[in-house]
């Protein structure tokens, strides 16, 4: 077995040396019953790299991959070049195989890193501190609420989640409140131009500990947040903004200048990939200072070696489990720490003035698909505003257009359908997501393809 | 670095004449290939790309609904020659697997086989996106089907959740599914019980599923009090969460009769499966009465940690709990696979306690775990078990003469040997001893965990460390121990010769510095 080092010979000194006579004698505390004799059934034997990475290929090849068709799906996952440094970076083994830095004077490469992930998090948010990431934005989204719910000491146990936050992220706050005691208050998008901030507003009450609004929203829209701060702010409760597509930061305003409490968000478009979903980038952030120490998750700090010589620690770890235990801010441990490398490198390699370029890119094509899409008979733009992503309503189930096109090699984008299954009345939506990764080609292959199917 | 050979060669060190051992200052503060490296705040401008744009067009139409960002917020840019230096300087002030022995206890850091990550890069894997039609995705939901056949097997348990995307999210789907099961027959009950020896995150997910939490009272040899935590048992208690083999390194050999003690006064048997490489392949959970069980795929199955992550924790449940697991989850039916999501999951999963994340799991780490599972087989895991517990018991064999190990009398060790602080003179500490063995080379073991033995050291060595290695790391480790028995003070202020000397955590914690900071703003 190619990655066991253990020979024969040495695992018979071994035994000796421990003073048992079969490798079974180290096992006698599992009772005879749950011992197994063999190998499981059902199960192959070893294989050797060449056949295993056949039968991964094989697997692979299974899948129409992003970069063979023209693509045009987001709702959350994005896709963006990912710079060829960036993943070479990642893969040196002394990022790659290290653990979390628990013994600082041999992980300053990592905390490092980190205090520079979360400063260039911090900037981008308009936040005063980030933390080192959470999982993906779906989780930083409850952990936000359930911060919040921290902060409002049990005092206030309403969460008013805009209709239209991400419905996987509305889920996933939904499954958790099951379990404590917030009321979750929520509702469907409005099929409006504009989002619904005067609807959402009128929702907020005495009781509310926090506000969940999504920027841009599910549909693209991008919604004015700093009179939803105001509203929230005027009732005592704290707004939560949660951003799905990083690139849109660098053309519109950061939701910390415009009021947002907490800022949270998926990182994965930078620097991470698509992956089906996973491994992805949860980000998390505060305006405010004074909220840290309610902050899940780890934090690297700035101190001094014995020498007096800068170094980075992780630190306020009396928030986490490790050392709280059941008082603790979160059960978070292991956190995406490779892809917060993988942001930053990325991040770095942008730049403000690259990342404003990146966005400017995004948005030039988006408008192109979105004057392109809206010449298609059977086919009208939603959004009066967008950055990267709109919506657009076909006069059939956009579902089943998503799948004959699918059929053609065209990935055309998300159906609302797919994201809200029981709502009939969303069932014309299509989500269309334009990046620097599609092509003036890949548009109109789009339109014509959208005018086939719909005619 | 630490080159294990069996010839015993080392660097030979002639003792310097008087003043040739400080050597001269340098101008950079650098030490020939020690470089330190300024944060990017301070190397880079924020007017400079390491990328090739295009500048956008001033008359470029922009439907941004008045919202654009006008003002710089201070994100510097490097070219790619410099952030590619940058990050290759900060990536060797990393201790890693690749260079050495990594042992920390119940942590399993073990050789990721770069197989591995060849194949989570194959474009039908990286570059397709979670809600692309899953007709066109048969191939992903493919691994994701067959990586949990997989862990069923060596669990001998029927389900299996692949969404959490680390082992404490795995808890929390764990904890989740038994309080869903007991609402769904009206059972409100209140409490979880928990060793003091678990992992931190067993209490904290208890207490974040809305559970109060108690320990469970463990006997002097090392494992749960059966009789004590019997006479605990009762209507008000929701689950157990043990963790087997346990964090002092052993096997409750219990487990079984708590298992049915816990079933008999209807409460759930939840298994932390962190330490699940000492028995993968040996011994299934699923025949010790296991309800729910996660799996840490970055420990046992070999996907890298990362430097803190991503994780990917699967849970596998009884039949019991089956029907709560999470959505969305992967189906086979006849040649297809099917996700079940919210729609689907109305007719025939009504019961599901919902999702948990955004999409379906950590893809990246499916893949890899699936190629280290393919590459081993049912016979080479089975090995793994063997050797990580051989390793194991070498390691405690080759120091408890000297370190006191609470437990050595306990049987054998499995995966991992716990060693306690006791005759450490002179005021030298765990933590001492750990930096200690910084300076020799080694990453140092788990300090201080569990909270059962006083100043603990934990030493996990895994499979993949060869019999000269381990020679070498106790020989290491002897020679510290014997140090810190004589009271050997320079201990103190060890390391001497990582990239920093000891850091000041408590300046850290008191004024948090959390972002850098441009000086004229401080």
């Amino acid at each position: 077995m190619r990655y066991l080092p253990l020979t024969d010979t040495d695992r018979s000194e071994m035994l000796a040396k421990v003073g048992a006579s079969s490798i079974d004698d180290l096992f006698v505390d599992v009772p005879e019953e749950a011992r197994l004799s063999g190998p499981i059934h059902g199960l192959p034997l070893h294989a050797s790299e060449m056949a295993v990475e056949k039968h991964m290929r094989r697997l692979s090849k299974k899948n129409l991959a992003a970069a063979d068709a023209p693509f045009f799906l987001g709702a959350g996952a994005y896709r963006h070049h990912v710079p060829a440094s960036v993943d070479h970076i990642i893969q040196r083994g002394e990022f790659l195989t290290a653990y979390t830095p628990y013994q600082p004077e041999i992980a300053q490469g990592t905390l490092q890193m980190l205090f520079e992930f979360q400063t260039q998090v911090a900037r981008l948010y308009g936040c005063a501190v980030a933390n080192a990431s959470m999982y993906d934005g779906s989780t930083a989204c409850w952990e936000a609420v359930a911060m919040a719910s921290r902060i409002a000491r049990g005092k206030r146990s309403k969460v008013v989640l805009s209709g239209a936050l991400h419905p996987h992220y509305a889920e996933v706050v939904k499954t958790m409140a099951k379990f404590t005691k917030d009321e979750i208050a929520d509702a469907k998008p409005v099929m409006q131009g504009s989002p619904d901030n005067e609807g959402l507003i009128a929702r907020i009450d005495d009781n509310t500990s926090c506000v969940v609004v999504q920027y841009p929203d599910i549909l693209g829209r991008i919604p004015d947040l700093a009179e939803i701060a105001e509203a929230a702010h005027d009732k005592g409760a704290l707004l939560i903004a949660v951003n799905t597509e990083p690139v849109a930061l660098g053309a519109i305003k950061s939701p910390g200048e415009l009021g947002a409490d907490i800022v949270v968000g998926e990182g994965q478009s930078i620097g991470v990939g698509l992956q089906f979903g996973g491994p992805y980038l949860g980000l998390f952030a505060v305006r405010d200072p004074k909220h840290v120490r309610q902050m899940p998750g780890r934090l690297c700090g700035e101190t001094v070696d014995a020498e007096g010589k800068r170094g980075f620690v992780l630190t306020l770890s009396t928030r986490e489990q490790h050392i709280r235990r059941e008082k603790a801010t979160s059960n978070i441990c292991t956190n995406s720490g490779l892809c917060a490398l993988a942001f930053s490198v990325h991040m770095t390699l942008l730049g403000e003035k690259g990342l404003r370029q990146l966005a400017a890119e995004n948005h030039r094509l988006a408008c192109l698909a979105a004057d392109r899409l809206a010449s298609v008979p059977g086919v009208s733009v939603l959004n009066d505003g967008f950055f990267n992503e709109f919506t657009v309503m076909l006069d059939r189930n956009a579902r089943e257009v998503v799948r004959e096109l699918a059929d053609r090699r065209v990935l055309a984008g998300v159906s609302l359908g797919r994201l809200y299954p029981q709502a009939d009345d969303l069932a014309g939506g299509l989500l269309v997501a334009v990046t620097e990764t599609t092509t003036e080609e890949d548009i109109e292959t789009l339109g014509t393809m959208l005018r086939e199917v719909l005619s | 670095m630490n080159t294990p050979n069996k010839s015993g060669w080392k660097p030979e060190v002639n003792a310097p004449e008087d003043g040739m051992h400080a050597g001269p200052e340098t101008v950079t503060g650098n030490r020939a290939l020690m470089l330190d490296e300024p944060l990017i705040f301070e190397l880079a401008d924020n007017m400079a790309t390491g990328v090739d744009l295009p500048e956008p067009a001033s008359n470029a139409p922009s439907r941004l609904g008045g919202m654009e960002r006008a003002d710089a917020f201070g994100l510097p840019g490097l070219s790619e020659p410099e952030a590619v230096r940058h990050y290759t300087r900060l990536s060797r002030q990393n201790y890693a697997i690749d260079l050495g022995l990594f042992p920390l206890g119940s942590c399993t850091m073990k050789h990721n086989p770069r197989l591995n990550e060849k194949v989570a890069r194959m474009p039908g894997f990286a570059d397709c996106h979670p809600l692309a039609p899953v007709h066109t995705v048969q191939g992903a939901l493919g691994v994701i089907h067959e990586l949990g056949e997989w862990l069923c097997k060596l669990t001998g348990m029927p389900a299996v959740a692949m969404s959490p995307k680390a082992g404490a999210h795995g808890e929390l789907c764990g904890i989740l599914a038994i309080r869903a099961a007991l609402e769904a027959r009206g059972d409100a009950r209140k409490v979880v019980l928990c060793p003091e020896s678990a992992h931190g995150t067993n209490p904290a997910t208890a207490a974040f599923a809305g559970y109060e939490v108690e320990d469970i009272p463990a006997t002097g040899e090392g494992r749960v009090d059966f009789d004590a935590l019997k006479a605990r048992l009762g209507p008000d208690v929701a689950a157990v969460m043990i963790t087997n083999p346990n964090t002092c390194g052993l096997f409750e050999r219990d487990f079984r009769k708590i298992a049915d003690a816990v079933h008999e006064a209807g409460g759930f048997v939840y298994c932390d499966g962190a330490n699940f490489n000492a028995i993968v392949g040996r011994v299934r959970p699923g025949d010790l009465g296991v309800d729910a069980m996660h799996i840490n795929l970055h420990k046992t199955f070999s996907t890298p940690h990362g430097g803190g992550g991503p994780g990917s924790g699967p849970v596998v449940f009884s039949e019991a709990l089956a029907p709560f697991a999470p959505l969305p989850f992967v189906e086979q039916r006849g040649d297809s696979f099917h996700l079940v999501e919210e729609e689907t999951a109305k007719a025939d999963h009504e019961q599901s306690f919902g999702r948990m994340t955004a999409f379906h799991g950590q893809m990246g780490m499916f893949t890899r775990a699936l190629a280290y599972m393919l590459s081993h087989g049912a016979d080479g895991l089975k090995q793994v078990a063997d050797d990580a517990v051989l390793n194991a018991n070498y390691v405690l064999r080759g120091l408890d003469d000297l370190l006191h190990a609470p437990y050595a009398s306990s049987g054998p060790c499995m995966h991992e040997a716990l060693f306690g602080d006791d005759g450490f003179e002179g005021g030298l500490s765990t933590l001492d001893l750990a930096k200690s063995l910084i300076d020799e080379g080694y990453h140092p073991m788990t300090m201080y965990f569990p909270l059962v033995v006083h100043g603990a050291m934990l030493v996990e060595p895994t499979e993949t460390e060869s019999k000269a290695s381990l020679d070498q790391f106790v020989a290491a480790f002897r020679n510290a121990a014997e140090r810190a028995k004589a009271g050997d003070e320079s201990m103190m202020q060890s390391p001497y010769y990582a990239p920093r000397r000891r850091l000041d955590e408590t300046q850290a914690a008191r004024k948090p510095v959390l972002a850098w900071q441009e000086p004229d703003e401080t």
